[in-house]
């Protein structure tokens, strides 16, 4: 299995570090032809308006769509934004997934934060709790469509989606050392 | 299930999401806007570019509060500020402005000769510059949760920045050859707590993210800074003090992704209109240096 992680700006040897440690070959992403053959891709967090800016320059845009319209990808935070179908804002998305999010949704830098969530669908999910890092977070506002709440805050508020093969997550595994969420992405992949 | 703000962690974990990235400095909501839309990751709001400041001479302090709102009200990406070295009032100041990264910058005049900020007390994190190793961890000792390396601000010469990148990495190459029982002696020469050297060693970088800064101004020297080996750059005056500042930019951000492709490098450094004019730093008289501030 070869998972690809988007490599043009952002957090993306975090997650390489990690699909690394989990015996799996990760790949850097930065044009078009270094998604063939790939099972899956990342889309890491980041700057989701540099992101999307590079990725239209380079023409990356529809060979994206295309990939996620049969394979499997996942993105954080930024990545999760980019996946959206609507980031209330003029911006470059890739609009796979039903959902509308929205950028920065606690505030600004001093509002970031890290919390312990229910995860019941994650191996050990019952009896562990999944440590979440927020940084600047979006919120998914709604899941509309083929789109469904994968986790909330306590208070309702939607912090990961996920239709199909499409995995959306407002927080950032990626910063921690809990793998079970790259795992989780893994099975999707296959 | 208790929420915690303002741990090292999401300090640093902002740098992080910075990486492979260009942070810009602006002067106005406008300057701000075309940065965003160059592909810029966050700007750093101030009045006077460095090359500004360095002709006009004076002491160069925190930029006023109205314009940095302004900016921070103009873009999406995250807005960084300037406070005095050792300045904590300009930083609390920054703070309750709610900017997303102080830069305790030796590019303004400095406000303590002897202590920088104290910038754990601090819920809003901050970056530092330094020249060497020991400097760095110095800095991240006393609270900082990105480092940039300093170069000399304001000559669009990246000679300093090269050094001092140079420096940085090669003293953690150095560091990884050493057995156990010199670190402390490492530790004490290039005077940096014991902990953060044994950490550096182990990880085999800094614990926290580090930027190039200071003399960046072409894609060549922004992919040159990648290659040595930092996370990302800072580009002072190189972008507004040059004839084309909206592609200069874009270029600028386009080559600190594709470092490592010299047919992109090639594309995007054509036709980018003027540079800023540049000052050699041999020219400048030891005095009028910026980097050696801070310590």
């Amino acid at each position: 299995m070869e998972i690809g992680v988007l490599a043009l700006q952002g957090d993306f040897i975090e997650h390489i570090t990690i699909l690394e440690s989990l015996g799996v070959t990760a790949r850097l992403v930065k044009l078009p032809r270094h998604l063939e053959g790939l099972n899956g891709l990342i889309i890491p967090g980041g700057e989701s308006t540099t992101i999307g800016k590079l990725a239209t320059a380079y023409h990356l845009m529809a060979p994206l769509r295309e990939f996620g319209k049969t394979q499997a990808i996942w993105g954080t935070c930024a990545g999760a934004i980019l996946l959206s179908k609507d980031a209330q804002r003029d911006q470059p998305l890739l609009e796979l997934m039903d959902i509308r999010v929205e950028r920065n949704a606690f505030g600004r830098q001093v509002a970031s934060f890290e919390t312990d969530l229910q995860a019941p669908f994650l191996k050990d999910g019952d009896e562990r709790l999944y440590h979440a890092v927020f940084i600047r977070a979006p919120l998914i506002k709604s899941v509309n469509g083929g789109a469904e709440t994968l986790l909330a805050l306590p208070d309702g508020r939607i912090v990961a989606a996920q239709q199909g093969r499409l995995l959306a997550t407002s927080f950032h595994p990626e910063l921690t050392g809990d793998t079970r969420f790259h795992q989780y992405f893994l099975e999707l992949a296959k | 299930m208790e929420q915690q703000i303002a741990t090292f962690n999401v300090k640093k974990g902002l740098a992080q999401m910075l990486k492979g990235g260009v942070i810009m400095d602006v002067v106005t909501a406008d300057h701000a806007k075309i940065a965003e839309d160059a592909g810029a990751v966050a700007v750093m709001a101030l009045e006077r570019v460095p090359a500004d400041i360095r002709a006009d001479g004076g002491v160069a302090r925190m930029s006023d509060p109205e314009l940095i709102m302004k900016i921070m009200e103009s873009v999406s990406i995250p807005v960084m500020a300037k406070c005095r070295i050792g300045h904590f009032v300009e930083a609390q100041i920054l703070e309750s402005l709610g900017v997303d990264y102080i830069d305790e910058s030796e590019v303004l005049t400095p406000a303590d000769e002897a202590n920088h900020i104290f910038k754990h007390d601090f819920k809003v994190p901050f970056v530092c510059g330094c020249r060497n190793l020991g400097e760095a961890l110095r800095r991240i000792g006393e609270g900082a949760a990105m480092i940039r390396t300093k170069g000399e601000a304001g000559t669009g010469d990246v000679v300093e920045a090269v050094r001092h990148a140079r420096t940085v990495l090669g003293e953690i190459r150095k560091l990884q050859t050493l057995p156990e029982e010199e670190l402390m002696a490492f530790s004490k020469e290039i005077g940096a707590p014991y902990e953060l050297v044994k950490e550096t060693r182990d990880l085999g970088r800094m614990p926290v993210v580090n930027f190039a800064a200071g003399g960046i101004a072409t894609p060549a020297d922004a992919a040159l800074m990648m290659q040595l080996g930092v996370d990302g750059v800072f580009v002072g005056s190189g972008i507004f003090k040059s004839g084309d500042p909206a592609k200069r930019a874009n270029a600028i951000v386009k080559a600190t992704t594709h470092y490592n492709d010299p047919a992109i490098l090639a594309e995007v450094s054509r036709n980018l209109g003027e540079p800023m004019v540049g000052r050699q730093i041999s020219s400048i008289p030891d005095g009028d240096l910026i980097a050696t501030r801070g310590w």
